[in-house]
């Protein structure tokens, strides 16, 4: 089972890897961007019926800091 | 009796032996050198030090493998029997992600690795690591990192002010870290976790040369209150 998870900086931590890659982005003369934020995507290959909950738990334990980061989990056919 | 300092080596740890040479320079006494693989500490420990580095290649986040390393779990566990812990840089960063320390470290906010000797606040004088220091007390420490912003919610913030928990504050502009915060407590004072490096500035011999000896008193500070003598 594949599972996708999106691992965002909160709103309101700073990210100056976006802020650098806006900067490059108007240098190339790319007018109209308002904000950039970079995060990861991580793809996991799990076995057909890991629960939902056991996913969040890797999240919380690994994938992503709570601290500074929010996740998304995506299995085919279901978000959460 | 000999003070027993354990340094823990991560692969991709890179400032180990120069922990492991400040605890021998001070305290006379060679240090217990601890492997990531390990399951259990050494008996009788006064002090576990994580030293700075880039341990696990900083994948996922800086420190974020090391935190789940198996000698971690025993680190985590002589904390919480009270065992003194001391993070710098690498160090740092691997104990905010075990849960040890509060907040986070953060890619610098001028994008630079920054590799300088940077003047320093004491702010807490009431920790056994900064009892020997003077509130306000300006000192001179190397800073060599790339993820040393600190950060943290302002709530946690304001709790850390007020607990007197920020040990060390930049008196200068380094990193963008939040109130400018280079060293934290923990609630019981006996975690201290701080991006500069005082491993780096303990050599009497180098004061001109180097980052001077300013970071000399930090270690002898905890060899003072940390003993079990």
């Amino acid at each position: 089972m594949q599972v996708r998870v999106l691992v965002r900086l909160k709103p309101g931590v700073l990210d100056p890897q976006g802020r650098a890659v806006h900067h490059a982005l108007e240098g190339l003369g790319f007018t109209g961007v308002e904000d950039v934020r970079i995060g990861r995507l991580i793809e996991l290959d799990v076995a057909d019926g890991t629960d939902h909950d056991t996913i969040k738990a890797m999240c919380e334990k690994l994938l992503a800091n709570t601290v500074i980061e929010s996740f998304t989990i995506e299995t085919a056919g279901a978000q959460g | 009796m000999a003070f027993r300092a354990a340094v823990i080596t991560f692969p991709g740890s890179n400032c180990d032996r120069d922990m492991a040479s400040a605890f021998e320079a001070v305290s006379g006494q060679p240090a217990l050198r601890v492997w990531h693989a390990d399951a259990d500490m050494p008996d009788r420990i006064d002090l576990i030090a994580l030293p700075g580095g880039f341990s696990y290649g900083d994948y996922l986040r800086s420190g974020a493998m090391a935190a789940t390393s198996p000698i971690m779990r025993a680190v985590i566990a002589a904390a919480e029997r009270g065992v003194p812990v001391l993070g710098v840089c690498n160090g740092f960063q691997v104990l905010t992600e075990a849960g040890l320390l509060p907040g986070a470290l953060l890619r610098n906010a001028g994008q630079r690795f920054v590799c300088r000797t940077v003047a320093l606040t004491v702010e807490n004088t009431a920790s056994p690591f900064t009892a020997g220091f003077t509130a306000g007390e300006t000192i001179r420490v190397p800073v060599a990192h790339h993820d040393g912003n600190y950060y943290a919610d302002s709530e946690t913030l304001d709790q850390l002010e007020n607990e007197g928990r920020v040990a060390f504050r930049y008196g200068e502009a380094v990193n963008g870290s939040a109130r400018d915060i280079a060293g934290v407590l923990s609630a019981n004072g006996r975690v201290l976790g701080m991006m500069p490096h005082p491993e780096r500035a303990i050599e009497p011999a180098a004061v001109a040369a180097l980052g001077g000896a300013d970071g000399r008193h930090l270690f002898e500070n905890i060899l003072a209150n940390f003993a079990t003598a």
